[in-house]
């Protein structure tokens, strides 16, 4: 029951939020539905962890921990980027930069948008897991252009086509699976099942699955961001609104790079060799390189922070790439990190940009006179994400790190120059910002940040210490990934 | 008509899309690049009929009459509609001449078949090789996506690719389940739907549908 | 044996002395289709028969060359048109050659023609000579891609089992021959000087190829030369429907079915030359820079013509 709440709310919500027009409570309302969203999501949570996985409406939908750890992540993200979007959509239409037709395009498709990704995290059909993965990029396009600036209109339409084109390489994909599958299961519905190819993976073909592989990794691979097919994805996030980066780079990279894992399990069951973790490991390596070093370039604040997250989902495609136990943990708990770290660095990171006008790094400076709250914000969130201790990130890259020392120790050169590379240029340019001499005013409102602080603290405290039940789950999610 | 007569046709079918996939590869016009995106859809809406009829695949047929309705009627109107509104006649612009183009697509279809070769050779539905048909134009569709410069092309590059999918999960696999197609072809239409809305946006913002204007958030 | 000696001389007759009428029956349908009036379909024998009647003028400082390749040429002609099934599969001349060789003698034809056009020395021989040698250096191995296409469906380079192989085997689809058939017609119109490659009826020096290279002649030479481009048209029609469209053609030794195959080659030709004009008067002849494109084209179309035979039909 509760997971028809879990799909239902969005979808009412998106239709309620596109009935309603540019009505003045609309900012509400939306936050309203993406709260019922998590209470469902925990709910369902709850009993996915008392009760152990399961399937749901008729096979359609199939809950396993791995899946509801998504879902409970996605659902409070969602929950709280509807919060900071609130006032942050508010002053952006005072400041002309919206018109109130394009704030209800807004919550419409920020709902639609949720109700896609998590229905492509609870589906049991491959299929049908392209399917909102499509639709949950259709969903974005239109938000990324919302300004209807020059750039950003480009930034879109790269969004558009490159993502396009990916997720049409997957479809092709999805289709060799089914090719290989349906020798197996008969034709219909159930060939496209996860469950029951799960079941008879070792059967099936290895020739078309490695195929197969290649094709879907490519796909879902570009809107992971895995270089070099992560062209679209810093600019998407800096030209798009504030919440729009958050939720792109806390949510959907992560709902995209759960796709890959689903297939990865299908493939290593079918060909019982490494190839499957060795391309992603390869693909996860090259990103993490390559945007650290582009990280360096940079003169845009959110460009940055896009490239930050494309070296994130980068470590975590290679941790679950070096696939067993630890590895797997290790990702999921940096997955959830980086979400939770990154939606809170954009939160900040908007109210900066808000107060000073601009999103170039330069005019950006000593946050900490003007908007204390947000310059501590924006500090602790860099620290957190640059994977300093006590927070959460630190443990995660730790763990990930001397796995692959101990495994692939060839690697590990590579992952800490990258780290490091990064952290300097990070630390580097976000330093000033914060600290730096300014003229600039203070802002004339009262930014969002409890958000902000939510993360930061739940971050932290996962840091600190991870929950035995978490942990069991983080464990049984693990598993499934075979670990 | 026998069983392996209906085979003969599909495998003509296809190789005619590929026929039309090249086409469009040398294509320099923009109305006649559409004119070839409605008769590909054709092509493959015709090959998804004798399929359903020749296996008795019932759900084919709407398959083959979404095809018809969405990429033969549907999508070329709406273009030619664009296009007049748009005032967009002019020649397709290419980043490479048309020859070496087709040079890298004829390394394309050899590439694509030897891939399939194996899956071709395994035993499985008969029209199993039509699977290298499929990925040779879907390839050569991302090729024309990659040396297009305006935006109308491009996007016809990318539905003709959505076509050579097609070929693939309707003749070489007997059809997708009927949920995953619908849905497939629900989103090419709110694809399509976006893009025209984006079209406009575009072209109030940039006076052109020439994409070289968007060129300025490259990486330096 | 002898009976099959009969045929082939039969079979070449017929074509040399229909070869005419074919480019008369083009012209009249051209004629139609652009709203002239038609020239009468037996005009292409007259001129013949008036050029034989007119005097041989060669220019001064011409090699025997000069003369010697006109004969060269029908000569090249005929043979190829005894090579080609047309209305009997039982050709003894035919195991001669190939389709390979078939091709080869085209080309002897083209150099002689080639080497004749520059011999005087006068540019515009020399210009159409080198035209000439460009498009044939792009038709060539496109043409030859189509051959191999159909040799491969039939597992033989030998004319009359094609044939066989085609039009007497099962009914079959073969998408490769739909690829190699449109490639064909693309280096038939180059080889045969016709538009958007060349323009037949041009009179303007400079856009012209083939008109170029036999300015100089005169008198029997030219009408020797005129009824080679004429049996040349006719036997690539042939080859075209003996690839293509082979239904029609009698079987080894089926000598009762000759009536009606040349019944069907003829309401073949005739359809053919109809396409022929409606084609040549929906299109413009492109720019000489374009026809590399243009044969490019058409030999990428014979390759995808064997990879599709080589994916789809082995």
């Amino acid at each position: 029951m509760e997971f028809y709440w879990l799909l239902g709310i969005p979808l009412v919500g998106s239709l309620m939020l596109a009935a309603m027009g540019s009505h003045r409570r609309a900012p509400e309302v939306n936050a309203a539905f993406s709260f019922a969203t998590f209470l469902a999501a925990a709910w369902l949570t709850a009993r996915i962890v008392a009760e152990g996985p399961r399937v749901v409406g008729a096979a359609w939908f199939f809950i396993d921990s791995f899946n509801v750890f998504l879902v409970a992540l996605t659902a409070f993200v969602a929950f709280t980027t509807a919060l900071f979007s609130r006032p942050y959509m508010r002053i952006e239409q005072e400041h002309g930069k919206l018109t109130p037709q394009r704030l209800r395009m807004f919550h419409a498709s920020y709902q639609l948008f949720i109700f896609a990704m998590l229905l492509a995290l609870t589906t049991n059909n491959m299929g049908i897991l392209w399917v909102a993965m499509e639709g949950a990029t259709l969903a974005t396009v239109l938000l990324v252009s919302l300004y209807r600036t020059p750039a950003s209109l480009e930034a879109a339409w790269k969004y558009f086509i490159l993502c396009g084109v990916g997720i049409a390489q997957a479809l092709f994909g999805t289709i060799l699976l089914y090719f290989a599958a349906e020798k197996l299961l008969g034709e219909g519905g159930m060939a496209l099942s996860w469950v029951h190819l799960n079941e008879v993976k070792t059967d099936l073909d290895p020739v078309v699955l490695q195929l197969a592989f290649v094709f879907l990794l490519v796909g879902y691979g570009t809107k992971v961001g895995l270089a070099p097919l992560h062209n679209w994805l810093p600019d998407a996030h800096a030209e798009g609104p504030t919440p729009v980066s958050a939720v792109l780079s806390g949510l959907l990279l992560n709902v995209a790079l759960y796709a890959v894992m689903r297939c990865k399990v299908l493939v290593d069951g079918a060909l019982g060799t490494e190839l499957a973790g060795n391309l992603m490991m390869g693909f996860g390596l090259l990103s993490v390189v390559v945007a650290a070093f582009l990280i360096k370039r940079q003169t845009d604040v959110k460009r940055m922070f896009a490239y930050s997250s494309i070296e994130h989902m980068g470590l975590v495609t290679f941790a679950f790439g070096m696939g067993g136990a630890v590895a797997s943990f290790a990702g999921l708990l940096h997955m959830t990190m980086h979400s939770l770290t990154k939606s809170a660095i954009f939160f900040a990171v908007g109210h900066a940009t808000q107060s000073a006008g601009t999103q170039v790094m330069d005019g950006i400076r000593g946050l900490i006179k003007t908007n204390p709250t947000i310059g501590w914000g924006l500090m602790l969130g860099t620290l957190a994400i640059l994977g300093m201790p006590p927070f959460g990130v630190f443990a995660s890259e730790f763990l990930i790190i001397t796995t692959a020392m101990h495994e692939h120790p060839w690697a590990t050169p590579f992952l800490l120059t990258a780290l490091g590379v990064a952290f300097a240029a990070i630390f580097g340019r976000v330093q000033p910002m914060v600290f730096g001499e300014t003229e600039l005013k203070r802002l004339p409102y009262q930014p969002a940040l409890a958000p902000v602080f939510i993360h930061l603290v739940l971050v932290l405290m996962l840091g600190l210490f991870i929950p035995p039940y978490l942990a069991d789950w983080y464990r049984q999610a693990a598993q499934l990934l075979g670990g | 008509m026998s069983q392996s007569l209906y085979l003969q046709v599909v495998n003509l079918l296809s190789a005619l899309l590929l026929l039309i996939a090249f086409a469009m590869l040398s294509q320099r016009r923009v109305v006649g690049l559409i004119t070839l995106f409605a008769w590909q859809g054709l092509a493959l809406a015709l090959s998804t009929t004798i399929v359903a009829y020749s296996t008795g695949q019932h759900h084919l047929y709407y398959s083959a009459a979404l095809t018809v309705g969405l990429k033969v009627i549907a999508m070329p109107w709406f273009f030619f509609r664009l296009i007049r509104q748009l005032d967009a006649h002019r020649e397709v612009e290419t980043l490479f001449n048309v020859p070496t183009t087709m040079l890298v697509g004829i390394v394309l279809v050899v590439f694509a078949f030897n891939l399939a070769q194996p899956i071709s050779q395994m035993s499985g539905t008969v029209t199993r090789s039509i699977l290298g048909i499929a990925m040779a134009s879907v390839l050569l569709s991302f090729l024309m996506m990659i040396t297009r410069t305006k935006a109308i092309p491009q996007v016809i590059g990318f539905l003709a690719m959505e076509n050579g999918l097609f070929l693939a999960a309707t003749s070489a696999t007997y059809g997708m389940p009927l949920v995953v197609e619908l849905g497939v072809a629900l989103d090419v239409l709110v694809g399509v739907l976006i893009l025209g809305i984006f079209f406009f946006h575009i072209r109030e913002t940039f006076d052109s549908l020439d994409l070289k204007h968007m060129e300025s958030l490259k990486e330096r | 044996m002898t009976i099959g000696i009969l045929i082939q001389i039969a079979q070449t007759l017929l074509a040399v002395l229909l070869a005419p009428l074919l480019m008369g029956w083009v012209n009249q349908c051209r004629a139609w289709l652009q709203g002239r009036s038609a020239p009468p379909i037996l005009q292409p024998y007259r001129t013949l028969i008036k050029l034989f009647h007119k005097d041989a003028i060669v220019a001064h400082g011409a090699t025997p060359l000069l003369r010697f390749a006109p004969y060269v040429f029908f000569g090249c002609m005929a043979l190829a048109a005894g090579i080609v099934p047309m209305v009997a599969n039982d050709l003894p001349f035919s195991p001669a050659a190939d389709v390979i060789a078939l091709v080869g003698v085209f080309a002897l034809a083209r150099v002689f023609m080639a080497l004749a056009a520059m011999d005087i020395g006068t540019s515009f021989g020399t210009l159409g000579a080198r035209r000439e040698m460009l498009v044939a250096f792009l038709a060539e191995p496109a043409l030859l891609m189509v051959v191999f296409t159909a040799s491969f469906v039939a597992n033989s380079t030998q004319l009359t089992t094609i044939v066989e192989a085609l039009a007497h085997r099962a009914f079959a689809i073969y998408p490769s021959l739909a690829f190699a058939g449109v490639a064909f017609w693309m280096v038939a119109m180059a080889e045969n000087a016709r538009i958007p490659v060349d323009n037949p009826t041009t009179h303007l020096e400079l856009t012209m190829i083939h008109e170029a290279m036999i300015l100089e002649y005169s008198g029997r030479h030219l009408a020797l030369i005129e009824w080679a481009v004429a049996l040349k048209l006719f036997t690539y029609s042939a080859l075209g429907l003996a690839l293509f469209m082979p239904w029609g053609i009698a079987e080894t030794g089926n000598f009762a079915a000759m009536p009606l195959a040349v019944l069907a080659l003829l309401v073949k030709l005739a359809a053919g030359g109809f396409a022929l004009a409606t084609i040549e008067t929906f299109l413009a002849k492109w720019r000489l820079f374009r026809v590399p494109e243009f044969l490019g084209t058409a030999f990428l179309l014979g390759v995808l013509a064997m990879l599709v035979h080589l994916l789809l039909e082995v």
